[in-house]
């Protein structure tokens, strides 16, 4: 049987992979969601140091 | 080409043999049960935190369900229920499991202690911890208590939902843990009462084969009682009011009525109508157990007692 370049266990493979490749976009998307949630909530501040010396 | 090598990559495992893995059924009612724990708390979390609050909750679920499934493949394989699973089917490799299983909890439990606070990244790591060592390693195969120890961990999901908005852990919290684990026990050995199982085989020490068919019934009535108890009672915490008080009412009256009906009958009475008081009994159990977290839900919505006092 000769391993065609196309073969069924490519197609199967690229589901997968697809898969993979869907979950970790999600991934991404939800961490950026969740910091610009973070970051305009008011609880995350950069230090005030320098306000507060001048 | 042999048979042998197609067999290598047709067994190939698709990402549905990995979700399988995470046991999505259970992952389901911790979805639900911490979803309801969430709200309940007082406080609030932004939209997009409590989603992935939620999410890091399954999937530390689903790790401890892969981490359970890489120990119990040698018995899984033996059992016709769970025969079919991804490492006895021969479709993901015990190794596969245990490092997706240790990745995701790793993953889970630093994700939601940064979404929210150490206290419920660190229930999260317990539970883990308890399910898949305490549980699978250790007691699964050693006590016929098993299934009360089992139901702990299942019963952890809404005390780490509360801890994510309010980073404690308080009465009315471990009031629903209570609801769960309590409730674990009755539902799980009234399956067993019906289900002939090969445990057996396994090795698994089921109350129902230690200790027998009466001594399953007895203890069935003993938590049922305690479990009705403690349900109503909580009716008067932080999470309770009139509708879950009246709920409760109606469900736990029917579920001693239940379990006191199992546990006057013996086994020519039972084979006799094939089982017809068990089976309804957990069919009841699982309409119990979500009827009381939606109840406490509506009671969120509904603003509990202080609306009516």
């Amino acid at each position: 049987m000769a391993l065609r370049p196309e073969h069924e266990m490519h197609q199967r493979r690229k589901g997968r992979n697809t898969g993979v490749a869907v979950l970790l976009v999600s991934f991404v998307v939800l961490i950026l969601a969740l910091t610009v949630v973070k970051v305009t909530d008011g609880a995350f501040e950069l230090p005030r140091i320098e306000t507060a010396d001048q | 080409m042999s048979d042998a090598s197609l067999q290598s990559w047709e067994n190939d495992a698709q990402l549905g043999d990995y979700f399988a893995l995470l046991k999505p059924r259970v992952m389901s009612l911790v979805v639900f049960t911490a979803a309801i724990g969430l709200l309940a708390a007082p406080g609030s979390l932004h939209v997009v935190e409590a989603f992935a609050a939620i999410l890091f909750i399954a999937i530390g679920a689903g790790a401890s369900g892969a981490l359970n499934m890489w120990w119990d493949a040698d018995i899984d394989g033996v059992m016709r229920r769970t025969a079919r699973r991804p490492i006895p089917a021969g479709t993901v490799t015990p190794d596969e499991a245990l490092y997706l299983g240790l990745f995701l909890s790793v993953m889970s439990v630093t994700m939601l202690t940064l979404t929210t606070n150490w206290v419920a990244g660190g229930m999260l790591a317990f539970t883990i911890f308890f399910y898949a060592v305490v549980y699978s390693m250790w007691l699964k195969r050693s006590t016929p208590q098993n299934i009360v120890i089992g139901g702990a961990a299942g019963a952890f999901p809404p005390v780490i939902g509360w801890a994510a908005v309010t980073g404690t852990m308080p009465l009315e919290a471990w009031a629903m843990f209570a609801l769960i684990f309590f409730w674990t026990p009755p539902h799980f050995w009234a399956l067993a009462l019906f289900m002939k199982s090969d445990y057996d085989d396994a090795g698994v020490p089921m109350l129902t084969v230690t200790h027998g068919r009466r001594a399953t019934r007895v203890q069935i009535l003993g938590y049922t009682l305690l479990l009705a108890v403690l349900a109503v009672g909580t009716a008067f915490t932080g999470i309770g009011g009139p509708l879950y008080l009246a709920t409760a009412l109606i469900l736990n009256g029917l579920f001693c009525i239940g379990a006191w009906r199992i546990w006057r009958r013996d086994e020519a009475q039972a084979e006799a109508d094939e089982y017809h008081t068990e089976k309804r009994f957990f069919r009841l159990s699982l309409i119990y157990l979500f009827a009381h977290f939606l109840v406490i839900g509506g009671e969120i919505a509904l603003g509990g007692w202080a609306t009516w006092l």
